[in-house]
């Protein structure tokens, strides 16, 4: 198993979030102070820069208009990290495709990230979550059409070494293509998607062999779409599946309970930020059938009880994992038995007020004594070809 | 005067040119060697955090689908020499704001460049010379109103900070605008664009007090489009003047013969073949330019400079190239002709200039050059006029 | 090639378009819609269809003399300024005869509206996607080199020689704004509208599609899956023609549609 340092690049001094409807969307930005911006960037990078030191892999994702990632051109940061790392791999996840009016210019970034950071790219692209469609513009039941599209023109434009080829979409036209420079890596990058409910879509992740990841969903949900790859897999070998299965929880690593469970309840912040109602399921994001309990209030967005409930529950569901070494192994080996397997832990290690002594000194102390025996403990056995990771 | 380091980032590597059409938009990328690429990108960039070093400002810009520039995406590099300088400025000149998809994108990304670098960037836009348009399927017959459509848009994203706003215009739809973050430099990074022939374009960029930089172009005609700049903008010409830009290809040598062998390797720039389709689609330029391109008597803008010798092209200011006091005497020579101008934007690399040489003539330029021209223009005077970083919260 | 001669211009307020009409000859009305070249017109053929027809040439907008507003954007928007200007000449059981852009045009008229339109013909029209999002139905005209796009167009490539240099700078001018304009409207998407082809089916008047069996810009493939989409239309082949065969081969030309005129016209 490899694991994977994660931040959001939040900016928690924004105002209380009881006295504003949204962080997200509509939160003005006279907020944000560019003094205060700047040191954060350059901290979470340089966090990112600890990171690959101590050994582990980088992730990076963006969104944008909200406090709580400043991250909001993920390309910059992960050229950034393609040069000031020098191990680690760097795994975009992603880029918000649906939302993105350009597949081909993200095939020249993503091509550029890996030459420059010599093949350490993974790719991911996403639809993007609901609040994203109003700053987009994007038509909210075009989503999910809208990436598959973008995707397909993005992996031509990487694999496609005759010259200029023509595309005449239902969302994007373009009649020459020949794309310089071209991925590092041949045919190209891995490519991962997330996903959270939608089997059908999951299945085709599965069936074009990309790498497929759920973040901080409870572990019968996260087992249930687990399963579903699992069945519509390309991969004959076991092992080759597991390693394109990723999960992502909050961390927090302590060197006792004390001190875990304080860095637990500051990284829980993230949980915390406000989305306005209006913002959280635009008409068409999700099926009738989600839309009809919507009405009935049986249904409302995907992440309420991990957004209410306390951390006692979080740590039960394997949202969130906190406590000594020891416990962080035995908690990453009880969700790994939970939802039957998975290949790549990517870990929200800092959020909030996280202070960067803080961060580091729990990253550190899971990168040097949990890490190992997680390597060990879910080792994977000789791959054939195609390695995700190192 | 302010110097910026450039260079387009080439991948020389090439077949022998009579064996394709064209460098630009169809020469397949089964020519690009990854390996080479990585490299060749690491060490481009190593140059750049040397030129800062030796005190030079940075320029970047970016072409797509050609071995002339593997910066395919300007705000990635901008956002790496944002972390790895730390004294000079960062010129991005510029995005290619008629050819790309979503304006509010690049306010976001050049606000987070901004921020990154704590606000030493300069924000240019361009509307992309004409082969840009096949890569990235714009309608050539509306470049311009897309790079001004798009630019009031990108600053009012950046300069708006009560909540969302509503832009609907002929190219973009957005109904809830509200980027964060915001640029560093108070209101807005400055601005920067282009030209070469549009005439009224010029006025426009000079009525709203944007810098404007010229490349490679003969003396005469940079004097036509500086003095129009001059004459259209609303303050002083000496202010104005600082706000001009000119970039030569340059190479400085310890001696005569080593300065004009670089500047012979230099030249591999101009010497890229772009095929004649994709040099002048229709509606690039106006009805009565094409009116003399059909009667053979305009082939396209760049066609003198490709062909004539290195002497012209010193004559003219495209390449300047000598020892020191030779380059030196060239640029006052330009300055004068042109009437002034406040940055000089170097091509001191490129081709098959390697990395050891290509140090060296940055090194040359930066500590024998440099000093004995900056007086030329008071630019130093403009550092209080300039956005500066903002000092609370707005 | 014979030339044409010219007949009586004016300007005719459509909307807010300054749109220039030519008339020639008298009889039933034939409206013919150039092609985007303008080279159509000056054919001889177009004086023979003069004998027995009000041949009535408007030019598209951007082209020829015609106005450009910047609100005219796309065929949809052209096609109804010409419905309007119909409407407006009072023309009746019009023969609407368009050729490549100007049979696109053609097209898109028919499916808003027939009731000034008696029968069409469409000569190498562009207007549809027939393909998948990989496939090239139409020739790139605009990425490929000069010679190779005249060797597509004609069956004999030294047809589509034409001096350029000797032009008067006024005809040089409307060249130049033609081929902006055709970009302008044909850009993204390229020569096509992608709602068009499932409307085809609208159009109820008596068609006539013809082809140039080596038409290298769209292929007669693609001429026989665009008259399949409209219902009961004829589809005809012109050997040894192009993209414009009734000016390499006006005789065979105009015994295909002088057929088809006979067969859906009224005597005049």
């Amino acid at each position: 198993m490899y694991a994977w340092h994660f931040t959001e690049m939040p900016y928690p001094g924004h105002p209380d979030p009881d006295t504003v409807p949204s962080v997200r969307v509509s939160l003005p930005n006279k907020h944000f102070d560019p003094k205060v911006g700047a040191d954060l960037y350059n901290r979470y990078l340089d966090e990112h820069m600890v990171a690959d030191d101590l050994g582990l892999n980088c992730m990076l994702n963006e969104h944008h208009q909200t406090a709580t990632c400043l991250d909001v051109a993920a390309p910059l940061s992960a050229a950034i990290l393609a040069r000031q790392t020098s191990k680690a791999r760097i795994c975009v996840l992603g880029n918000p495709m649906s939302n993105r009016d350009d597949p081909v210019r993200v095939a020249e970034e993503m091509a550029m990230v890996d030459c420059i950071s010599r093949g350490r790219l993974d790719a991911g692209f996403v639809r993007g979550v609901p609040y994203e469609v109003f700053a987009a513009n994007t038509n909210p039941t075009q989503t999910l059409e809208r990436l598959w599209e973008g995707i397909d023109l993005c992996v031509k434009a990487w694999t496609h070494r005759d010259g200029c080829f023509n595309f005449e979409g239902k969302f994007w036209h373009k009649r020459s293509v020949n794309i310089w420079p071209t991925p590092y890596q041949q045919p190209h990058p891995p490519v991962w998607i997330t996903g959270s409910s939608d089997k059908e879509n999951i299945r085709k992740v599965a069936s074009r062999g990309f790498t497929f990841a759920m973040f901080l969903q409870p572990h019968e949900k996260v087992r249930e779409m687990f399963d579903a790859y699992r069945e519509a897999s390309i991969y004959d070998d076991p092992e080759e599946v597991r390693r394109h299965i990723a999960y992502m929880p909050l961390v927090a690593t302590g060197e006792n309970e004390d001190e875990a469970e304080r860095l637990a309840k500051k990284v829980s912040w993230y949980l915390g930020a406000k989305t306005a109602p209006q913002f959280r399921n635009p008409p068409g994001y999700v099926p009738v059938s989600f839309n009809v309990n919507a009405l009935k209030g049986t249904y409302s967005g995907r992440t309420d009880a991990v957004r209410t409930r306390g951390i006692d529950y979080l740590k039960e569901q394997g949202v969130l994992m906190y406590g000594t070494p020891d416990q962080l192994f035995e908690q990453v080996k009880t969700f790994y038995d939970h939802v039957g397997g998975f290949g790549q832990l990517l870990m929200m290690q800092q959020a909030g007020h996280m202070t960067h002594e803080e961060t580091v000194k729990s990253m550190t102390l899971f990168a040097k004594e949990v890490y190992p025996r997680i390597r060990e403990e879910f080792a994977f056995k000789p791959a054939k070809k195609g390695a995700a990771a190192e | 005067m302010d110097a910026w380091y450039f260079t387009e980032m080439p991948y020389p590597h090439l077949p022998p040119q009579e064996a394709y059409e064209s460098d630009r938009v169809n020469l397949s990328n089964a020519v690009f060697d990854p390996e080479i690429g990585a490299a060749l990108y690491n060490r481009y960039l190593d140059e750049y955090v040397i030129a800062d070093d030796l005190g030079l400002n940075s320029m970047l810009n970016e072409h797509h689908q050609t071995p002339t520039c593997l910066d395919a995406a300007v705000p990635l590099t901008a956002a790496i020499l944002a972390r790895e300088t730390t004294k000079g400025r960062i010129l991005v000149l510029g995005n290619p704001v008629a050819n790309r998809d979503d304006p509010v994108r690049i306010a976001e990304e050049m606000a987070m460049v901004d921020c990154i670098s704590r606000g030493r960037l300069d924000a240019g836009f361009v509307r992309g010379v004409p082969y840009e348009i096949f890569g990235s399927n714009t309608n050539p017959s509306q470049t311009m109103e897309r790079l001004w459509d798009g630019l009031d848009l990108i600053i009012k994203a950046w300069t708006t900070r009560d909540g969302p706003f509503n832009y609907e215009s002929p190219h973009w739809h957005k109904r809830a605008i509200n980027i964060w973050p915001i640029p560093y430099q108070e209101p807005h990074p400055p601005i920067w664009t282009t030209g070469s022939t549009d005439g009224p374009n010029v006025d426009r960029v000079a009525r709203r007090g944007f810098h404007f930089a010229s490349f490679l172009q003969p003396h005469e005609r940079v004097r036509v489009l500086f003095d129009r700049y001059r004459a259209a903008a609303t303050d002083e010409p000496e202010a104005a003047t600082r706000r001009l830009g000119f970039m030569p290809i340059v190479a400085v040598g310890e001696n005569e013969k080593e300065a004009m062998e670089r500047a012979a390797k230099l030249r591999w720039f101009i010497q890229s073949k772009t095929a004649p389709q994709f040099r002048n689609p229709p509606g690039y330029v106006s009805v009565d330019i094409n009116v003399r391109a059909l009667k053979g008597e305009f082939a396209g803008r760049t066609a003198a400079i490709r062909q004539e010798g290195m002497d012209y092209l010193i004559e003219k200011g495209v390449v300047m190239a000598g020892t020191p006091d030779q380059v030196i005497a060239q640029v006052e020579r330009f300055y004068q002709r042109v009437g002034g101008f406040g940055h000089l934007l170097v091509m001191l690399q490129a081709g098959f200039l390697d990395h050891e040489e290509t140090v060296r003539n940055i090194t040359l330029f930066a500590k024998e050059v440099y000093p004995r021209i900056r007086h030329l223009a008071d630019t130093a005077k403009d550092d209080g006029a300039r956005p500066t970083a903002r000092t609370g919260q707005a | 090639m014979a030339k044409a001669t010219t007949g009586n211009f004016e300007f005719l307020k459509v909307q807010d378009v300054d749109l220039e009409v030519e008339r020639r000859g008298a009889g039933a009305p034939l409206v013919l819609l150039d092609d985007e070249e303008g080279l159509t017109r000056e054919a001889a053929f177009v004086d023979d269809l003069a004998k027995s027809h009000e041949v009535i040439i408007p030019s598209a907008p951007g082209f020829g003399h015609s106005s450009r507003p910047d609100w005219i954007e796309t065929m949809d928007d052209i096609a109804y300024i010409m419905l309007d200007f119909l409407d407006q000449a009072g023309i009746e059981d019009a023969t609407v005869l368009g050729f490549s852009l100007g049979g696109w045009i053609a097209a898109e008229m028919a499916v808003k509206n027939v009731a000034r339109i008696g029968r069409l013909a469409l000569v190498d029209p562009y207007g549809i996607k027939v393909g998948g999002p990989w496939d090239r139905d139409i020739q790139d005209i605009w990425f490929l080199p000069k010679d190779e796009v005249q060797a597509l167009k004609y069956a004999d490539a030294s047809n589509g020689d034409i001096d350029y240099t000797e032009m008067p700078d006024e005809k040089l001018e409307v060249v130049a704004r033609n081929r902006e304009s055709f970009a302008r409207f044909c850009w993204r998407p390229y020569m096509h509208n992608p709602k068009l082809k499932r409307r085809l089916h609208r159009i109820t008047v008596p068609t006539l599609v013809i082809w140039g069996a080596d038409d290298g810009v769209v292929t007669t493939d693609y001429g026989k899956a665009f008259a399949d989409e409209i219902p009961g239309a004829r589809f005809e082949v012109i050997e040894g023609g192009g993209h414009f065969p009734h000016l390499e081969q006006p005789a065979a030309f105009m015994d295909v549609l002088g057929g088809f005129l006979a067969g859906s016209q009224k005597a005049a």
